[in-house]
């Protein structure tokens, strides 16, 4: 890492070139940026920042790999798991009373938090009348979706965050492991559509009765928080829910008088 | 040519295995004043209803926090790396989270924040790395270092895991090696004493 510490005002010269390539990184929290590019610089072992930007402006395809890299991906299957028990408790009910039931997962990465959603409408007997929406900037994440396969060293901890979230099932009856693989039913994946979706340059596309959107906002400025945040309450149903991150806010938000807070969790409800 | 005096701004404390005792105490003994802030990593299990916040408003008058995205960076108060996330600083007005990769199986990582706290506050930091079993600190230390800030290291010998102290001082000359009893005071005195970088 002590080599490769990108500048300032490279940095700066980075983010505007990439903006030329429809990838607007203007409003990111820069700490974090700054981190993945000191990442990518180690990883790929380029010498110096001057080499990092002919590549970028002369391959294509190390472009891409500049995207991928630059999204942080991480993610779990029932992550936080109350959030997942205050859902199944207390708003899949209200789901429940509608005819057709729309979600969006936006920032959804490798889809595990997608696939944990599934598994919660189908215990609740909702699934069949459930649309799934997953979307991600990143290509890449998207297609680990359609395949609904996971690291089969991660399940153990998924299994105990499934049974924290009042998962009463045996987990394992969920998917089929192979190898170091878990593969996941595809029942679980029949109503989930995936597309990639920029939430800084694309457009609300739907309205929904819950929105995800966690810990993808802790990598966006106030600025860009904000209109966000703006997109979702366009695209959200009156008495609709968004569920935000864990150490995520709303408050300071233009649109937060929209919203009231249901639980210390980070879950919102419409009400105008 | 006469040096201006730097005043250090920030105390920054990274702990692992068996350093809760000390970090208690250091925590007691903050500086009242409330021009010092105080951001502490530990490494801990990532359980959401955390005793952390609790634990230390009991123990000072300081506001304790557990961070929250883009919370302001205030003197006077106490932060606290929230469980699962790396802590960052955007300047030295704001931080902001990161869930990304583990480092040495930790997030919070104590080399993310002690890096990113050089970067922005360099020689008005002080920096204290103490017990653990585990290698995460010791670059994010050095770097402290680099930056012309003020390192402490507890002594090995005084610590439940001597590991992390170990790694630090086979990475840098620390400023200064002692025990985890005498810690808070050292500390107390440094932060009235203005420095020349
Ligand atoms: C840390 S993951 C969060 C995954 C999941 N929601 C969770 O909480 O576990 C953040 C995701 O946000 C995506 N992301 C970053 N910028 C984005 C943007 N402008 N539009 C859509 N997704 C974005 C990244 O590609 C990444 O997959």
């Amino acid at each position: 890492m002590e080599f490769n510490i990108i500048k300032d005002d490279e940095l700066d010269l980075l983010v505007n070139s990439l903006s030329d390539y429809g990838y607007d990184f203007t409003n990111y929290a820069r700490a974090s940026l700054k981190r993945r590019i000191n990442r990518l610089l180690t990883i790929d072992r380029i010498p110096s920042f001057a080499e990092l930007f002919y590549r970028v402006k002369n391959e294509e395809e190390y472009l891409t790999h500049v995207i991928e890299e630059l999204t942080v991906n991480v993610t779990e299957m029932f992550r936080d798991p109350y959030v997942f028990k205050f859902l199944r408790e207390k708003v899949l009910p209200v789901l429940a009373t509608h005819p057709f039931i729309r979600i969006w997962h936006a920032g959804c990465a490798t889809g595990e938090e997608v696939y944990s959603m599934a598994i919660l409408l189908e215990e609740a007997n909702l699934l069949h009348k459930s649309l799934i929406y997953a979307t991600d900037i990143n290509p890449s994440v998207i297609e680990n979706i359609k395949r609904g396969i996971f690291s089969l060293g991660n399940l153990k901890q998924y299994s105990e965050n499934y049974i924290l979230s009042g998962g009463k099932k045996d987990f394992s009856a969920y998917y089929t492991a192979k190898y170091d693989f878990a593969k996941f039913d595809n029942r679980l994946k029949s109503k989930m559509v995936t597309a990639t979706h920029n939430l800084v340059s694309d457009r609300s596309f739907n309205e929904f009765q819950l929105i995800f959107c966690r810990n993808v906002l802790i990598y966006f400025d106030k600025v860009l928080q904000d209109k966000v945040l703006t997109l979702f309450d366009e695209s959200l149903e009156k008495l609709s829910f968004l569920v935000l991150g864990s150490k995520e806010n709303l408050g300071f938000s233009k649109v937060a008088n929209n919203f009231m807070q249901l639980d210390k969790e980070k879950i919102w409800r419409k009400i105008k | 040519m006469a040096q201006n005096k730097i005043e250090y701004k920030v105390v920054v404390v990274g702990g692992s295995a068996g350093s809760l005792d000390i970090i208690l105490k250091i925590i007691s003994n903050a500086d009242a004043t409330g021009s010092i802030l105080y951001i502490i990593v530990i490494h801990r299990k990532n359980d959401t209803n955390s005793m952390l916040p609790g634990l230390f408003s009991s123990r000072t008058k300081l506001k304790v926090k557990e961070v929250e995205d883009k919370d302001y960076i205030l003197p006077g108060h106490i932060y606290i790396a929230p469980p699962d996330y790396h802590l960052l600083l955007e300047n030295e007005h704001t931080f902001s989270l990161d869930a990304s990769e583990k480092i040495y199986f930790s997030r919070p990582s104590i080399d993310v924040t002690f890096e990113s706290v050089a970067e922005i506050f360099g020689a008005s930091a002080i920096g204290v790395l103490l017990s653990g079993a585990n290698a995460d600190g010791a670059h994010g230390l050095s770097t402290i270092h680099r930056a012309g800030g003020f390192t402490i290291v507890q002594d090995p010998k005084s610590a439940e895991a001597d590991y992390m102290p170990r790694q630090a001082i086979d990475k840098l000359k620390p400023d200064i090696v002692i025990s985890a009893d005498k810690i808070p005071d050292f500390l107390k005195n440094l932060i009235l004493t203005p420095h020349n970088n």
